[in-house]
């Protein structure tokens, strides 16, 4: 890191002299530091350019050798015997022309000038000529994607699961980090030092016995083991609340309490209204993680298409369709798979970064 | 316990026969208690079943076979281990990735994050939401974009490597590269750590800088002495989830080979991956409770050798004061 040391004299010589100078050359930083990020995050988002335009190209526009990175198609020119022929960039002595390649050969070929159909003679290797590229999108991919891949479907199982289990994700949470926060609770420590560590725990531990649980209550098959245990409180978004709520103001509750409000009255009408931007955080949370979840409904889902949720109907998608001739398809399918999410959180990244950080930092 | 006698209170709830200290602890447990429940059936169940089971020959297709095998699964851990069987094999292939992908993405991570701090950066929101969106994407749809975008004859990369003269490996069909390919991939989701580095950053008093500057030190001995201490408690808690993160380490590989046996070539035969396998292709689900165990343990081992050599490397400002 060696732009951020701009030197900003503090010292008063010259002042009045540079104050122009120093202006000019904090904004080329001000500008270079910018331009510089910004190119990285070029790159850094160059796989998703990737996907958005081979989303709308087909299997030869993906292939085809020398193909502009951009949807795109060779121009043809269809001559009087019906025939389609490319249009290539000639270069002649009358500048350089768009004429269609008739008969190609090594040293001459013949070429079709469009505008007049007559047959024009060029002295070159006709490999050497690029043709004329233009935009060419197939949109078809998309109507392909939402039959085979049974994105609507698809869609509504994932929304389902992941608004019924955001509901008992908060709502447990907030009842239970309201317990950790403000009452006195013989052993609480103890408790809650529980709660961090179960955070650490790898799930592979829990995973076989809590699959064979729900095998045995006849569960597997059906959402309920996707839902059913975010109704249990989650000890990191505990976490995260308990910590939200140990900064509001302690005096509301009591003088709620003064007033003779009873535990879940004071959560409902005092806590909760404060704590908005921790709520929000922990619903799109189990939101984003609901839509990402993959190992989870493809244990439980097995063998069940019809329940199958966004994730593992995708991954399913791209082992029949993930051959480099129909690679458009997968791409234009997690393209429409990541909508969803991308687009709640653009519309929410405020309020969830934030509960990032809280979460990360303020322990 | 004593009882309140609050004759004179006309506004005492008549049940007011517990202590106020009892009634909070009571009501406040009951607050706890989904918690709690979830605590007892999701968690602590599950752990002694898994520890029992790892010492059986459980079958999910034919439970009424169980037996208590000792320590044979153990056993057949341990000589998969030596003989580099699918134990030795899987813990490889995820060791190799952490030491990749753990060191790189914390270094981005940090270095994004000193990037997004500079006061002359202009537009600094839209930077922090752009480096953290592919954390959003979905790792399933996130793992199909990379595998377009690494093909060795389509994908982009391999073209920008070509154009510039380098050769280009096929990334994910190439058993020496998939691992590498799939460290490109962990890093892209730098973003969390990112945010989470930049908010120590932003916790660091300006103050030291400047003590900094009156002893004549440039940028990197504000970097070292001042930035790199300050921040050391976020550092450690990047470190611990990234190894988390890494023990659980799953979708993308089997995006990538969904028979599951890590292909190309084993390369990418994480340890999950070989758990999935033994429980749920092979239904010997007493083994892949020693699995699981075996994984538990090295996590515990390096979370505790984390915390034990903490105390030479991370600073906590609140400790001196």
């Amino acid at each position: 890191m060696t732009r951020n040391t701009l030197p900003v004299p503090l010292t008063g010589s010259g002042r009045g002299r540079s104050t122009r100078a120093r202006t000019i050359r904090f904004g080329l930083s001000k500008l270079g530091l910018t331009m510089f990020t910004a190119s990285l995050a070029m790159i850094f988002l160059l796989p998703l350019v990737y996907m958005f335009l081979t989303s709308f190209k087909d299997s030869s526009q993906m292939t085809t050798l020398n193909a502009p990175l951009w949807p795109a198609s060779t121009n043809t020119y269809t001559a009087a015997d019906g025939q389609p022929y490319t249009i290539y960039q000639v270069p002649t002595a009358n500048g350089v022309q768009s004429l269609a390649l008739e008969k190609p050969s090594r040293t001459s070929s013949t070429f079709l000038d469009p505008k007049t159909g007559q047959e024009v003679e060029w002295q070159g290797n006709w490999r050497s000529l690029s043709p004329v590229w233009s935009l060419d999108i197939k949109l078809d991919n998309f109507s392909t994607v939402l039959t085979l891949l049974n994105f609507p479907l698809l869609l509504r199982n994932t929304l389902v699961i992941a608004i019924l289990g955001t509901l008992g994700a908060v709502t447990s949470a907030v009842l239970v980090a309201f317990g950790f926060a403000r009452f006195r609770i013989p052993g609480k420590d103890g408790l809650f030092l529980v709660l961090i560590m179960t955070i650490m725990l790898p799930f592979q531990v829990l995973l076989i016995p809590q699959y064979i649980g729900f095998k045995a209550v006849g569960w597997t098959g059906t959402w309920l083991p996707l839902i059913v245990p975010h109704f249990f409180a989650n000890a990191y978004n505990v976490f995260l609340l308990r910590q939200y709520f140990k900064t509001l103001p302690r005096e509301l509750d009591e003088a709620a309490q003064l007033d003779g409000a009873s535990p879940l009255r004071i959560l409902w009408s005092v806590i909760v209204p404060q704590a908005w931007p921790a709520i929000i955080a922990v619903s799109l949370f189990h939101f984003f993680f609901t839509w990402n979840d993959f190992f989870a409904p493809l244990i439980y889902l097995s063998g069940h298409k019809e329940l199958a949720t966004m994730t593992v109907g995708l991954q399913d998608f791209s082992a029949v369709y993930a051959g480099s001739g129909s690679g458009f398809l997968t791409q234009a399918a997690s393209l429409l798979a990541m909508i969803v999410p991308v687009a709640i959180f653009f519309v929410a990244q405020r309020a969830f970064l934030r509960g990032v950080i809280i979460s990360g930092v303020e322990k | 316990m004593v009882i309140v006698e609050d004759k004179d209170s006309v506004h005492a709830p008549p049940p007011r026969r517990m202590s106020l200290a009892r009634r909070e602890t009571l009501l406040g447990l009951a607050f706890l208690s989904p918690w709690f429940i979830g605590l007892v059936v999701f968690t602590a169940m599950p752990i002694v079943v898994s520890l029992g089971l790892s010492f059986t020959n459980f079958n999910l297709l034919h439970p009424e076979n169980l037996r208590f095998v000792g320590l044979d699964n153990y056993g057949r851990m341990w000589s998969e281990l030596l003989n580099n069987g699918d134990v030795g094999k899987s813990l490889g292939v995820t060791a190799r990735y952490a030491l990749m992908e753990v060191p790189l993405t914390i270094g981005l991570a940090l270095g994004l994050a000193l990037l997004l701090n500079q006061k002359l950066l202009a537009g600094k929101p839209v930077f922090r939401t752009l480096f953290f969106m592919p954390v959003m994407i979905p790792l399933v749809a996130s793992t199909i974009v990379w595998q377009g975008f690494l093909n060795g004859s389509t994908g982009w990369l391999a073209q920008i490597l070509k154009a510039f003269g380098l050769p280009a490996p096929s990334w994910f069909s190439d058993p020496a590269w998939a691992l590498p390919g799939l460290v490109l991939l962990g890093i892209w989701g730098v973003g969390n750590m990112m945010l989470i580095f930049l908010a120590g950053l932003q916790g660091v008093p300006t103050e030291l800088y400047e003590a900094v500057k009156v002893d004549g030190g440039g940028a990197w001995a504000r970097f070292r002495h001042v930035t790199l201490p300050m921040i050391s408690p976020v550092l450690f808690y990047n470190v611990l989830i990234s190894i988390i993160g890494v023990a659980q380490y799953f979708t993308q590989a089997y995006v990538i080979d969904p028979a599951g046996n890590g292909n190309p070539g084993g390369s990418t035969l994480f340890f999950n991956m070989n758990l999935y396998k033994e429980g749920w292709s092979y239904n010997n689900m007493g083994y892949a409770s020693a699995l699981a165990w075996l994984m538990m343990l090295v996590v515990v081992v390096a979370a505790i050798t984390l915390f034990r050599t903490s105390a030479r490397w991370v600073f906590y400002a609140g400790d001196t004061k």
